[in-house]
């Protein structure tokens, strides 16, 4: 067991909160693919697809 | 694979996906191995076991100006070159930038207490990093209030290009100014005056922040690509429903 002698509640704060805000920023990520793919996949279903596919340039 | 090539949205998004799953194994090794190597570190002489602290304060304050200065690199290719992805490039690194810069304050403020028995000081230092936030916070608002993309973008790449001001200040705050604040202990003429035994820990650390905001940089880019795709597809639906439009 690490010794983090009389300030261990700060040096514990810190970490914990450098790990909720990375698993926050992890999350985000994940979460903001997930709603981006299935509102393409409902655009695809309902006929809106790209014009770079029926052969024209393509859209950003 | 050219940056010309790149500029195309589909094969950057083939790239990032293939990129992907490696950067993020990558990035988890070096931040357990870093992770490891800080516990392991010695206690600081003056510090104590407080020095700890610094293994995540100094890279997220690292890259909480790196952020801004890859911005300032897409916002001249945003406003030079107009690269297609250089704005996407930099409207996704902003939450990652001020996310890092909470990090730098809220770790230095804990680190601060115990050592110079306060949470906050309006020093040079301290107030430049604050400043850098609420910059952040700003450039993501006027993303969010401007809705034409591109008026946007270019709005937003005048106000990073302005704010790359502040990366100087912040660097050589402690110079310039007496502050409470340790002056530069790593990046400095002369080399580091940090002992091995916390230079390497610190080191690794810094290069697992850094590629974790590369991975997560990567996979917010091809986000915004595809926020982007939806929107062009939503007006191509828009404009197909409405009558006596070609």
């Amino acid at each position: 067991m690490i010794s983090l002698g009389p300030y261990a509640g700060f040096i514990v704060s810190s970490y914990a909160v450098v790990a909720v805000v990375v698993a926050l920023l992890i999350f985000w990520v994940m979460l903001d693919y997930r709603r981006q793919k299935a509102r393409l996949r409902d655009l695809e279903r309902a006929g809106v697809t790209r014009r770079s596919r029926s052969g024209g340039s393509e859209a950003p | 694979m050219t940056l010309l090539n790149l500029a195309n949205p589909t094969r950057f998004l083939t790239l990032a996906q293939r990129l992907l799953p490696w950067l993020a194994a990558l990035t988890a090794i070096l931040l357990v191995t870093g992770l490891t190597l800080a516990a392991m570190a010695p206690d600081d002489y003056q510090q104590g076991a407080t020095v700890k602290i610094m293994f995540v304060h100094v890279p997220s304050a690292w890259l909480s100006m790196f952020v801004w200065g890859v911005m300032s690199l897409s916002a001249f290719g945003t406003l030079v070159w107009r690269h297609p992805l250089a704005d996407v490039a930099a409207k996704a690194a902003a939450p990652f930038g001020a996310a890092f810069t909470f990090l730098a304050l809220v770790t230095g403020s804990l680190w601060g207490r115990p050592m110079w028995g306060t949470y906050w000081e309006w020093d040079a230092r301290l107030t430049s990093m604050l400043i850098l936030f609420l910059m952040y916070l700003g450039l993501i608002a006027l993303w969010r209030a401007v809705e034409d993309p591109s008026r946007a973008a270019r709005a937003c790449a005048i106000f990073t290009l302005v704010g790359a001001i502040n990366l100087p200040i912040i660097k050589f705050s402690v110079d310039w100014w007496n502050t409470l604040h340790q002056p530069a202990s790593v990046i400095r003429s002369g080399g580091p005056t940090l002992d091995k035994s916390f230079l390497i820990p610190l080191l690794v650390m810094a290069i697992g922040f850094s590629l974790m905001f590369v991975t997560l940089h990567l996979a917010a880019m091809r986000n915004e690509i595809l926020r982007r795709r939806i929107r062009s597809l939503q007006l191509l639906q828009a404009s197909q429903q409405q009558p006596g439009v070609a």
